[in-house]
């Protein structure tokens, strides 16, 4: 194993210090617990979004701390979901009184590990809602599987929920965006190498010089299929198609449900993509791969959206959701409206993105 | 009766099966889901045998639920919330209970089990830890309704747990990270349900260790 680190169990906490010390008038570390949050939180009257999950992915989620996006950003260890009174702890500095929102990547742990956290702020009296984020089509079926992985879509989630807030909207309205962006959006990825994680030493799964494993996931746990080493443009090709065919996609999904003052489970639906519609379309690196290499694969991505008469109005490239230095790219699209286009150009500022300030 | 000095070492014995297996089980999570369970475990486990010392003074429920807040806190990952619902969901069902008789060891047992249902959504078959737990549960009530002693119902326990571990390798993961291998995750035993078996498997070792049962 080779890294920039000084001790592997050192490397989250080391990780953090770096980026808080970087952007110390934007963000605050708190310490065991740890958790990432707004230099100026609370803001009274504004709902709060926190997010979490494990490291290794940054910048997601603690370089999307800031204003117009995340209140709070719980890590846990790489890969690894975040725990309980983390969550709680970032929920009561953040709260500014009109409530919570946990904006959460559908993985057995986040899940079960957000849900302990509603129940605990809940019974401390806070208004926290939770909205599932799974749109990583490599899963195709949700009655045999946990359902499908958040992935791409989550920080798209995140920008537009965040200026939502910012704008004043209510908690039961964002939790309603979050739902809504959730399902209009779709994302896979590919990898052309492993990870390691520090603790580990060795790489989480090995891949042949000539082989890429398809639909990865964003831990290093091993995708849906392993195939032969491909071009670009096949590659993308095989991405973008593997979205814009997606048929109808139907699960139920587990929300508080504030009436009844429990776990309900939800039926929702994620529609396919039509001709006409336009595209938030965001080309993701895993880590290792490029920038250069990420706008190859968007100008392919281009090409097939705008033969399937699919608009790209908007559009991110580069590492924002990666696996440790894993090489590897992930395609996101995004179905947009006007409130949503309105909200991901509004102003935001946080260690990662700035714009509109 | 299990004591509270019985419950203590069982806690001991199970943290340090996880330290001796730490590897193992985190060579089981990299063949089917994302290589930390023993990681993970063994940085839980390390707190619970360090906070163990400040416990004796207390009755078995408030030593099963400090338990159950520190594994939730320090675990992270699918394995934190479940073992530590078992663990407090087991120390509800024994609060005010200064020993446990057979039946209160069924009922802890029991409710650790539910709980783990009910937080997971798994079912027997899904390749998880609960399809070492649920039989190890239906042997101790078989044993206990056949007027075995607590010793034999727990080795009958023990030896269920290792079956259903046993039968996980076949099966195809329904829940978890391992599940988006589809057929990948064949041919493996489960990480968790290992972890689950050694849990049972530290109780028995006490109950045999002590020659009281």
């Amino acid at each position: 194993m080779k890294k920039l680190i000084n001790k592997p169990e050192d490397f989250v906490r080391e990780s953090l210090e770096g980026m808080v010390a970087a952007h110390s008038h934007l963000i605050k570390l708190n310490y065991d617990p740890a958790f990432v949050y707004r230099a100026d939180a609370p803001i009274q009257g504004k709902v709060a979004i926190i997010s979490g999950g494990g490291s290794g992915h940054e910048p997601m989620h603690a370089g999307f701390v800031g204003r117009g996006m995340l209140d709070a950003a719980c890590p846990g260890e790489v890969f690894t979901s975040p725990t309980p009174d983390q969550m709680l702890e970032a929920t009561k500095r953040v709260e500014g009184g009109s409530g919570i929102l946990y904006i959460v990547k559908n993985y057995s742990g986040d899940v079960m590990n957000f849900e302990i956290a509603t129940e605990l702020a809940r019974g401390e009296g806070i208004r926290v809602l939770n909205i599932l984020i799974d749109d990583d089509v490599a899963v195709k079926d949700s009655l045999y599987t946990q359902g499908r992985r958040g992935v791409g879509t989550t920080i798209l989630a995140e920008k537009i929920c965040g200026a939502a807030a910012e704008l004043g909207y209510d908690l039961p309205q964002i939790a309603n965006l979050c739902r809504r962006v959730n399902l209009n959006g779709r994302s896979m990825g590919i990898a052309l190498t492993s990870c390691t994680v520090p603790a580990n030493g060795t790489p989480t799964f090995e891949l042949g010089d000539r082989e890429i494993e398809l639909g990865i996931g964003i831990h290093g746990e091993p995708g849906i299929e392993r195939t032969a080493l491909k071009s670009v443009d096949e590659i993308t090709e095989i991405l973008t198609r593997s979205l814009i065919e997606d048929t109808a996609y139907s699960r139920t999904l587990r929300e508080w449900d504030e009436d009844k003052g429990e776990w309900v489970d939800v039926e929702l639906i994620n529609l396919p993509f039509a001709k006409g519609d336009r595209l938030l379309a965001f080309v993701n690196s895993m880590g290792g791969t490029p920038v250069s290499e990420l706008y190859i694969v968007y100008r392919k991505l281009a090409q097939i959206c705008e033969l399937q008469g699919l608009q790209i109005v908007r559009n991110l490239i580069g590492p924002y959701i990666t696996s440790l230095e894993m090489q590897g790219c992930s395609i996101t699209l995004l179905k947009l409206d006007d409130e949503m286009i309105r909200l991901w150009d509004a102003p935001v500022k946080t260690p990662s993105w700035g714009w509109g300030i | 009766m299990l004591s509270q000095t019985h419950i203590l070492q069982w806690l001991q014995a199970f943290a340090t099966e996880i330290e001796l297996n730490k590897a193992y089980l985190t060579e089981l999570d990299a063949a089917i889901g994302d290589a930390d369970h023993g990681i993970n475990m063994d940085r839980g486990f390390k707190k619970v045998s360090a906070q163990l010392s400040t416990l004796t003074d207390k009755d078995i429920s408030s030593i099963l639920k400090a338990v159950s807040m520190t594994l939730i806190s320090s675990i992270g990952g699918a394995s934190g919330p479940l073992y530590g619902t078992w663990f407090l969901r087991a120390s509800i069902a024994v609060v005010d209970k200064q020993e446990l008789t057979q039946q209160d060891v069924l009922g802890l047992l029991q409710t650790g089990l539910d709980g783990v249902l009910q937080r997971g959504k798994a079912q027997l078959g899904d390749k998880t830890m609960v399809d070492v737990l649920s039989p190890s549960v239906d042997a101790f009530r078989q044993a206990v309704g056949e007027s075995k002693g607590t010793l034999e119902a727990m080795q009958q326990a023990v030896a269920a747990a290792q079956g259903g571990l046993e039968e996980t390798i076949p099966m195809q993961a329904r829940k978890g990270r391992a599940s988006y291998l589809g057929e990948r995750s064949i041919g493996h035993p489960d990480p968790g349900g290992t972890s689950a078996y050694l849990m049972l498997k530290s109780l028995l070792g006490v109950l045999e260790s002590s020659g009281e049962f």
